[in-house]
């Protein structure tokens, strides 16, 4: 597997006001160019936190990340983030949010009339070019969704991460921005990093699904490779063998992790 | 002049100063609390009728409120106090006070207007200069933990202090009636300045910091894009509540420094036992500072985002 991005023996201890507290250990992967990978893992066992290391906004207290045999260490438009909860500038109009990503990637090597294009471009991808004067208050919680990866798509990232980015939407929205994505990814071929709690959307996207054990201490519990022909239709998935064995698959991890971490609560 | 009539406050005015450090003590409360507007729904159908009533009630009941008040004021003009004059008295003294509000009769005599230009122009050059000074400490204030570790405690101190309490040591810095009034004013919008622009930079979201980092904003990119939008919101609202604060506090301060002014126009006019233009000037400091507020209402409107 070739070594695009890395996460080597990755740990993190955080200091709390009841001590260290480790929250992660071991955290090995490689992830080839082009490959989407989801993460999941029950809440609170430290997804955010192994994405905010490979975004460079959190540092990694052992090991860490290598992009393209470099080391990260700092936040950077190559590894653009879609937060959970969009993080759009509420004073900025959608297009001005998007325009101040590809502004500040771009300035020297594009022209002004070429990053208002690419700006347009790139909210055309996430059919947004219509509200473009519109701010944040004024557009739905799936078109803000849709804003901030239009935003992070802005940005050419060599690897796009996604915290829970669909997490606080309702089925049917979030059934059309996975479909969304699913196409802009084949289109694009980015490099993916996503975090879900939703084991349909895990195994609907995914090249490969990480599972995590629960904290503290948590790892990579097993990975799960999705051998499902890409384009995806979800309805013809309903039925599909393979569809069903990764799900299964996916949900006895999680439920097993539930049983497990049952003693420690009682 | 100013030492005398300062004097004359310590004897004289006992009653009077709980009252003032009372007002003045009110600056801390500054916290930024967002104005929620009632919204009146109305239905299709009736709407412009809704809409004439809800005027009739708006103007109504302010009126019936108002006529309570000088049925009130007449009857202790007429059995309780003689001294107080009757509201007839003063409607006619306040058409003669207004008739030439910028008459000019020697720096001891001027017209209301001039007294009240005079106040103005204090209240804004001392609001202005702590608006400059008190951003950019609010500023540091909330984005050093070291900066606010050393200054906290000073301001703490500082903070609940009437700013009447440091005319004196403004007398004494600056020898002069003007500048000390204006420091005083400055002393009076300082802390909420301050302590609102703290608390907006601190309240801003982590997430828009994040978003900064990951597109490697300069420290002024993220200064100019991110913290300075995100705590306008803060910052008006804490210019709004010193505003307000310090047209208060002109007034006492102008009692104390004398020479013109309208709070030294109240003044002068209870030596001469002219209660009418007491009265006066009391509705009309209260008429100016509502155009006050309405001003920075306006101005809250125009830069805060979520409106
Ligand atoms: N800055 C921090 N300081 C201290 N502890 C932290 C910090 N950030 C995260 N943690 C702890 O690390 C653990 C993992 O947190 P993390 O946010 O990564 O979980 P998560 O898997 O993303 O959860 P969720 O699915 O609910 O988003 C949690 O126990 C959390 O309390
Ligand atoms: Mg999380």
């Amino acid at each position: 597997m070739s070594g695009f991005l890395s996460l080597d023996r990755m740990g993190i201890v955080f200091e709390t006001r009841n001590g260290p507290y480790r929250a992660l250990q071991d955290v090995d992967l490689r992830i080839a160019q082009g490959e989407f990978v989801t993460v999941i893992g029950h809440s609170g066992c430290g997804k955010s936190t192994v994405l905010n290391i490979v975004a460079g906004l959190l540092r990694a207290t052992e090991g860490g990340v290598l992009l393209e045999n470099r080391e990260v260490n700092s936040p950077g438009p190559e590894r653009a983030v879609v937060f959970q909860n969009h993080s759009l500038l509420p004073w900025l109009t959608v297009y001005d949010n998007v325009r101040l990503a590809v502004d500040k990637v771009f300035r020297k090597t594009k022209s002004k009339i070429e990053r208002d294009e690419w700006t347009r471009h790139n909210l055309r991808l996430v059919q947004m070019n219509n509200a473009a004067d519109k701010r944040p208050s004024e557009i739905s919680g799936g078109m803000k969704q849709r804003v901030g990866i239009a935003r992070a798509l802005a940005m050419e990232p060599k690897v796009l991460l996604m915290d829970e980015p669909f997490g606080a939407l309702d089925a049917l929205t979030r059934a059309h921005l996975q479909d969304a994505l699913m196409t802009i990814h084949a289109d694009l071929g980015n490099t993916v990093i996503m975090i879900t709690h939703d084991v349909d959307e895990a195994v609907l996207l995914s090249d490969r699904i990480v599972m995590m054990t629960n904290g503290p201490a948590a790892t990579v519990g097993k990975v799960l490779s999705v051998s499902l022909a890409r384009p995806r239709k979800r309805l013809s998935l309903a039925d599909d063998t393979e569809y069903n064995r990764c799900r299964a698959d996916v949900m006895k991890f999680l439920y097993r992790q539930t049983e497990t971490d049952d003693p420690r609560a009682a | 002049m100013s030492q005398n009539a300062a004097k004359f406050v310590k004897d004289t005015g006992v009653q009077k100063r709980p009252g003032l450090s009372d007002t003045a003590g009110r600056t801390p409360a500054s916290a930024a609390k967002p104005i929620v507007s009632a919204n009146v729904q109305v239905s299709d159908s009736g709407k412009s009728r809704a809409r004439a009533r809800e005027w009739a009630w708006r103007l109504f009941l302010p009126a019936i409120t108002f006529l309570i008040v000088i049925a009130i004021w007449s009857f202790i003009h007429s059995d309780i106090a003689k001294d107080v004059p009757s509201p007839l008295a003063t409607w006619k003294h306040a058409i003669d006070v207004f008739s030439h509000p910028f008459y000019n009769a020697g720096p001891n005599d001027m017209g209301i207007g001039w007294q009240l230009l005079y106040s103005l122009g204090r209240v804004l050059s001392g609001f202005g200069l702590a608006v400059v000074v008190g951003i950019p400490v609010g500023f540091l204030m909330g984005m050093s933990e070291t900066f606010e570790r050393a200054w906290q405690p000073l301001v703490q101190i500082l903070r609940p202090v009437s700013p009447l309490a440091w005319l004196p040591i403004g007398l004494l810095l600056f020898k002069a009636v003007d500048p000390s009034a204006i420091f005083v004013i400055f002393i009076t919008c300082i802390w909420p300045t301050v302590m609102n622009t703290a608390a907006g930079v601190k309240a801003i979201p982590k997430d828009y910091l994040n978003v900064s980092r990951v597109l490697q904003l300069s420290k002024w990119e993220t200064t100019r894009r991110i913290l300075l939008p995100a705590t306008l919101p803060y910052i008006v609202t804490g210019m709004r509540l010193s505003l307000g604060i310090a047209w208060m506090v002109i007034v006492a301060a102008e009692m104390l420094t004398g020479g013109i002014g309208i709070g030294f126009y109240v003044w002068d006019e209870w030596n001469n036992l002219n209660v009418k233009s007491i009265i006066v000037a009391i509705v009309l400091i209260g008429l100016v500072g509502m155009l006050l507020e309405a001003g920075m209402m306006l101005v809250q409107k125009r830069l805060d985002y979520r409106t």
